[in-house]
């Protein structure tokens, strides 16, 4: 199933040894692991984006990560792997082949767990003409699979899961990681863009098969681009629903969002004033459909001001 | 790691190159010199000893907030946020027992953490919060943990033989959980458990506790002596040292503070109360790690008052490896052994082996077969 990868012997060397560098937006993560399967999907999904770490380096990492097995003996009873933030175990071990999933799991789960000085909304969040569109919702309604289609088709991805506000402007700050996908949305991206790049799959996790999207390139490039919130939409998948985009209420929009953030209690008043302000600049909507080709239609349209 | 004999003296291990976060709470160095590789290696060793909150307040206080690198202040703020958070809630919830207690005769007694927050002692700043430490006279126990059920804390040990262990042996009932809120409860009745061989009495703590006034009114906290005495045996009695460097520097702000006469004070508290060991490894480790003034005094009177010190190259040898924040970089081949070795002693001192013996027994076939021996 798996083509030969782009950088395969380097890619092992480095994450065997000092670590490979993944910068993702502000956040830089060095990551370790010589578990073959993490390492061939790294290659995949990161090739060109990831960068090895040498002896001169002395920047900063938020993050030093790895994914090993747990130990001997548990090694020799069940194909296990575990995932280490700075030498400490994070989450309970978990068979081998979900390790690919459980990496980009960990990486979200640093940044979401130990960041605060961003207001972090588990949404996606992507942007054309300068402009971000929001989208939150909670798993199962579609969201990943409307990100990728959209951001396959020409939109920057700024991420997948987590949007980052910035405390003083407001803007959205990209992150962009390789994108999620589950189960059946995993065979509609290949059918409709067969050129796109995926990484492997984990079957049977928690929340069924797993397998990434690697983000387009341009989206990396402008990693450092923030840009404001224009739109906030709450989309919907649901089976042969007509595509339908109604005005949601500014209040519904705020509490809806503010029950969507990793840290908004953390940052208390700080956090009440920067998504008062978020929801005030843009234009929110409840969003539901069935067809990728006509959500799709609804969002370009969005893209270009003065239509709606 | 490090290479060193198991018993090096304590200069010749303090000559070693010390964990840089020790370097920088030892205030040898500024955080100012620090290159990006140093930061990365500091923040992670503080972020493991629970200690990022100080570093914070540290860069703050020689003026560097606006200078450091942006992913360093992304760390140091985001550890801020967090504190300050869990101060809110932590205030919130100490409000909540208030509320719970109105009626009750005799105020409580706000220990560590609890008695940081509600009175702004200095180690409040910056630093997390988690369970909220309640002492009372031992025949108050029941009226207050019934209070307590009523107001939404419950017990959250069902296993009969961990309740008949925790009320006929230690200083505190099972944990009270909060039904909706989740937060926990520890109520105490002593500071060490009854068996412990140094378990003092707790009627000496209770009378110089001091009332509270203001908000927080209706509580009372340790006096200014005896909180230094409990943290003290809190941290020397136990046998998890992960956050004990923490609260050693818990410990250093409260000692800071004392003029030299309040030192020698806080010497004839301990041995008034029988907890002369913890007060003087304190001090002893005080002044070895973090490099406190002024401790000289204090500890020859603990020294000439008896023989408190047994084996200190021994305790040396433990104490300045455990103390170390639990962190790969700051291990030689001999931490984790100093670790288990402090751990078996604690429950030693805090239990004589022929009550520990047959509990530890129990545990361990409860643990095995799943059932309990009545």
């Amino acid at each position: 199933m798996i083509a030969a990868n782009h950088c395969g012997d380097d890619f092992a060397k480095h994450l065997a040894d000092s670590g490979l560098v993944i910068s993702s937006g502000p956040i830089r993560f060095l990551v370790h692991t010589k578990i073959p399967s993490v390492v061939q999907n790294l290659a995949r999904l990161y090739s060109g984006l990831a960068c090895s770490i040498d002896e001169s380096d002395t920047a900063f990492f938020d993050f030093h990560i790895a994914v090993r097995p747990p130990n001997l003996f548990r090694k020799l009873w069940h194909r296990q792997a575990q995932f280490f933030l700075d030498d400490q175990i994070i989450f309970n071990p978990f068979p081998v082949h979900h390790a690919t999933a459980m990496l980009e799991w960990g990486m979200n789960w640093c940044v979401s767990t130990q960041i605060n000085t961003y207001l972090i909304i588990h949404a996606a969040v992507i942007e054309k003409n300068g402009f971000a569109v929001v989208l939150p919702a909670p798993p199962g309604s579609g969201k990943s699979t409307l990100c990728a289609s959209l951001v396959l088709e020409g939109w920057r991805l700024l991420s997948d899961e987590l949007t980052l506000i910035n405390l003083q402007s407001a803007n959205a700050v990209p992150i962009p990681r390789p994108i999620g996908l589950k189960n059946q949305s995993i065979q509609v991206i290949r059918d409709r863009y067969p050129d796109a790049i995926m990484g492997l799959v984990s079957s049977d996790t928690l929340k069924g098969s797993v397998s990434h999207l690697k983000p387009p390139e341009s989206s990396i490039q402008m990693q450092a681009v923030e840009c404001p919130v224009a739109w906030i939409v709450f989309p919907k998948y649901q089976e042969n629903a007509a595509t339908q985009i109604i005005p949601k209420a500014k209040g519904q929009s705020f509490m809806a969002i503010a029950d969507n953030a990793f840290n908004f209690s953390h940052l208390g008043s700080v956090s009440f004033g920067i998504l008062k302000q978020v929801v005030e600049n843009a234009q929110c909507y409840d969003f539901c459909y069935s067809q990728l080709d006509e959500a799709i239609t609804v969002f370009n349209k969005l893209a270009r001001p003065n239509e709606f | 790691m490090k290479q060193l004999q198991f018993l090096t003296n304590w200069q010749d291990r303090m000559n070693s190159s010390q964990p840089l976060l020790v370097q920088i709470l030892r205030a040898e160095q500024s955080l100012a010199t620090l290159n990006a590789r140093q930061w990365d290696l500091l923040v992670r060793q503080a972020a493991r000893a629970k200690l990022i909150g100080t570093l914070y307040y540290r860069a703050e206080q020689e003026n560097l907030l606006g200078q450091l690198p942006v992913g360093v202040m992304r760390h140091l703020e985001s550890a801020k946020v967090k504190a300050d958070k869990q101060y809110r809630d932590f205030l919130w919830e100490i409000n909540r027992l208030k509320k719970a207690l109105v009626g009750l005769a005799g105020s409580p007694v706000l220990l560590k953490g609890a008695a940081y927050a509600a009175a702004q002692l200095p180690p409040y700043k910056g630093r997390l919060f988690s369970d909220i430490d309640l002492m009372v006279p031992l025949d108050a126990i029941p009226v207050f943990e019934k209070q307590l059920m009523l107001n939404g804390w419950l017990s959250e040990e069902s296993n009969t033989y961990d309740q008949k262990y925790y009320r006929q042996w230690m200083h505190e009932i099972p944990p009270l959980r909060h039904v909706k809120r989740g937060s926990v409860i520890d109520l105490h009745h002593n500071i060490l458990p009854r068996t412990a061989f140094a378990c003092p009495d707790p009627g000496m703590l209770l009378e110089s506790a001091v009332e509270l006034v203001g908000d927080d009114s209706g509580f009372k906290v340790l006096s200014p002596l005896d909180r230094i005495i409990h943290s003290a045996t809190h941290l020397f009695y136990d046998g998890e040292f992960e956050h004990g460097l923490r609260d050693l520097v818990d410990l250093e702000r409260l000692v800071i503070v004392l003029d030299d006469d309040t030192r020698l004070l806080l010497v004839d508290r301990a041995w008034q109360l029988g907890l002369q060991k913890p007060v003087y490894y304190a001090l002893r480790y005080l002044q070895l790690i973090l490099n406190v003034q002024g401790l000289s005094n204090a500890l020859r009177k603990l020294e000439k008052a008896g023989d408190i010190t047994g084996n200190m190259i021994l305790m040396d040898a433990l104490f300045l490896r455990a103390l170390m924040p639990d962190h790969p970089s700051c291990d030689d081949q001999w931490t984790a052994v100093a670790r288990w070795m402090l751990y078996m002693r604690s429950h030693y001192l805090r239990m004589p082996l022929h009550l520990l013996i047959p509990h530890l027994s129990r545990k361990a076939w409860i643990r095995l077969f799943g059932k309990e021996q009545h």
